[in-house]
């Protein structure tokens, strides 16, 4: 994909230079407010909080970091009262086997879906295309019980009870079943417009797909993969349907985003709990947001512009 | 806190073995399948390569989407069918209906708003000079998860009895003279209010897509439609929303998909009440607290069924784009 910048011309424009960065800077500042407002407050104390809205902070400036003192450590309110960094350090558990495993089996799939053509590769990929839009809500039950209890004709087993359901690897596995279809079509994209003499002259030079695919595909697509990669890593991170549905809510695999869901529901759980407790969870993502953000858009646009 | 940390090393430990497993399974594989040779070589590299993600793909959704389909036509427990006796229950039940009814006007209102506003400042940022900031800023709500987004909106929402009211609507309400709102509780405002937030975290992602397309319109175009006369809002109508029409049609059905399927703002917001429920919601709460296989099945079936359009649609594009190739 080659994007030709067109910069801005001194010629007649849909409106002004003026009213576009007024538009734009409007929405902007009311684009950041809400964030900005929460992040004031988790600086504030309980009292001051209550007494007065986080604008007058900045008349009478008076800050604390008790608040993540007490979110992370614990000792605060009751609805946390060990503290939420066991949840931080789940959420750090699922998403990296959540991300690695997906991204290389969809980058495996996707070599062998546009470079060892086959009879009925093209229907595969049509279908896997298909699947993208499917609600995961379709697949949660049956999933659930094929962890539980496997799968049985008569008494005959034909799926083993995995006996995963509430443990790790019962969150990693459909993470990556999940995430197979949007990744496979984009590195699909992706590595389908490697070029052909490139790949015919390894396969004269005697390597086989296997070669290939570790010497020329991998190290060429690392800007493709690594676009999916953040995608799906912030995908986990911020996903609550299949934490709540493979998870549970438990200290021991429950990961931060659910823990935040469940203060939020709860009584007792102040604002100092969950200002604080809000830019914990979502301290990770901007993170990475900010600082791979090329890479992140990079994944976006592939998937929608042609 | 010696507790915390065995458990965490333990789960830290957890993690380095399975990919340190899956690599080594990986290699070992990869060193089999490549002493092949010959014709037996493009079979075995078939299916070591496109193998598992089939596998994962018929594991995970497809049976599974089937399984679900089937359970939509039994009972609670799963043990007999019952024939359309869930569908029959969707299409009478009032309170089903207006959950139908909330996540309709989902569908209709988010997406046109997130798609509008994105194309507005798409073509604002192309205008100009320094863009990179403030486009940071509008697309960073992308990187915050629902619940995240759902925890500062409430804030914004909150309201409290007496005259001090810390939550910034309330402020400019009783500001412009209104008496406090308990915005959550007054219906049907409170359904915009919510799809306020996925609009919020979502106008980035129209707005990064919709830019990149008008950047790749040639220059040369609008400049020689300038040339000719035509006004900023001719420019817009004959070239600038002709050359991205087909983009705004794939950012309005990928949010249509995404307000379907939305759950995690509605369960962290309102759990549903107030008159503020959803499908994809009311699906987890009969499944996973009313423990009605057969109705929240049934309901995971209808969210299916409202995704098809986009799904034969989606195809039809993709065919016509590979024909075009």
């Amino acid at each position: 994909m080659s994007l030709k910048v067109s910069k801005p011309s001194s010629g007649r424009q849909i409106f002004s230079s003026k009213v576009a960065a007024i538009t734009v800077w409007t929405i902007t500042i009311l684009w950041t407010i809400p964030t900005f407002g929460l992040l004031v407050t988790s600086f504030r104390t309980g009292d001051e909080i209550y007494a007065s809205g986080w604008w007058s902070a900045f008349t009478s400036p008076k800050f604390t970091l008790q608040n993540y003192k007490e979110v992370f450590l614990g000792g605060g309110s009751e609805s946390l009262s060990d503290g939420i960094l066991p949840y931080f350090i789940n959420s750090i558990v699922i998403t990296l086997p959540a991300t690695i495993f997906p991204i290389i089996i969809a980058t495996m799939a996707a070599y062998g879906l546009a470079w060892v053509k086959f009879k009925g590769s093209d229907f595969i990929f049509f279908a896997i295309f298909a699947l993208q839009i499917v609600p995961l809500q379709m697949s949660l039950i049956p999933l659930l019980q094929l962890f539980t209890g496997g799968a049985h004709i008569g008494s005959v087993t034909i799926f083993p009870a995995l006996g995963i359901a509430g443990d790790f690897a019962g969150i990693w596995l459909p993470h990556t079943m999940f995430a197979m279809p949007l990744a496979i079509y984009l590195l699909h994209n992706f590595i389908a417009s490697l070029p052909r003499e490139l790949m015919e002259a390894a396969h004269v030079d005697g390597a086989n797909h296997f070669l290939i695919f570790r010497k020329i595909v991998i190290p060429l697509s690392v800007p493709g993969i690594a676009a999916i990669a953040i995608f799906q890593f912030l995908w986990v991170w911020n996903d609550l349907l299949v934490a709540l549905t493979f998870a549970g809510g438990t200290e021991e695999v429950a990961p931060i985003n659910a823990k935040l869901a469940s203060l939020v529901g709860q009584y007792g759980s102040s604002w100092t709990t969950l200002t604080a407790g809000a830019f914990i969870t979502i301290a990770i993502p901007l993170v990475v947001f900010f600082s791979l953000q090329r890479y992140f858009v990079r994944g976006l646009t592939a998937g929608s512009v042609k | 806190m010696e507790e915390f940390l065995t458990a965490s090393l333990t789960k830290f430990g957890s993690v380095a073995s399975a990919i340190g497993i899956f690599f080594v399974l990986l290699g070992t594989i990869f060193f089999i399948a490549g002493k092949f040779n010959g014709k037996k070589a493009r079979y075995i590299a078939i299916t070591v390569f496109v193998g598992p993600a089939v596998a994962l793909l018929a594991i995970g959704v497809v049976i599974p989407g089937i399984q679900t389909i089937l359970f939509s036509f039994k009972d609670a427990e799963s043990e007999r069918f019952i024939g359309f006796d869930n569908y029959i229950w969707m299409v009478q039940d009032p309170y089903i209906l207006t959950t139908m009814r909330n996540t309709f006007l989902w569908l209709i209102f988010t997406p046109l708003f997130t798609t509008a506003l994105g194309l507005l400042l798409a073509v604002a940022l192309n205008q100009m000079r320094r863009e990179s900031i403030p486009k940071s800023l509008l697309f960073m709500p992308m990187a915050i998860s629902f619940v995240g987004a759902s925890v500062i909106w409430k804030f914004v929402y909150e309201f409290r009895d007496g005259d001090t009211q810390i939550g910034l609507l309330n402020a400019i309400w009783t500001f412009l003279g209104g008496e406090p709102v308990n915005w959550m509780l007054s219906k049907p405002l409170n359904t915009f209010l919510l799809m306020v937030i996925l609009v919020w975290t979502q106008m980035g992602f129209a707005m990064v897509i919709l830019s990149a397309a008008i950047k790749a319109v040639p220059s040369d175009l609008t400049e020689a439609a300038a040339l000719d006369g035509a006004s900023g809002s001719a420019l817009f109508r004959y070239i600038t929303f002709p050359m991205v029409r087909t983009t705004i049609v794939v950012v309005l059905a990928t949010q249509v998909v995404g307000a379907l399927k939305l759950f995690d703002i509605v369960e962290t917001m309102t759990g549903g009440n107030f008159g503020t429920n959803v499908l994809a919601n009311e699906m987890f709460s009969r499944i996973f607290v009313q423990y009605d296989q057969g109705k929240g099945s049934a309901i995971a079936v209808l969210l299916f069924i409202f995704v098809t359009p986009i799904l034969i649609f989606n195809i039809r594009s993709i065919i016509k784009e590979r024909a075009n190739k």
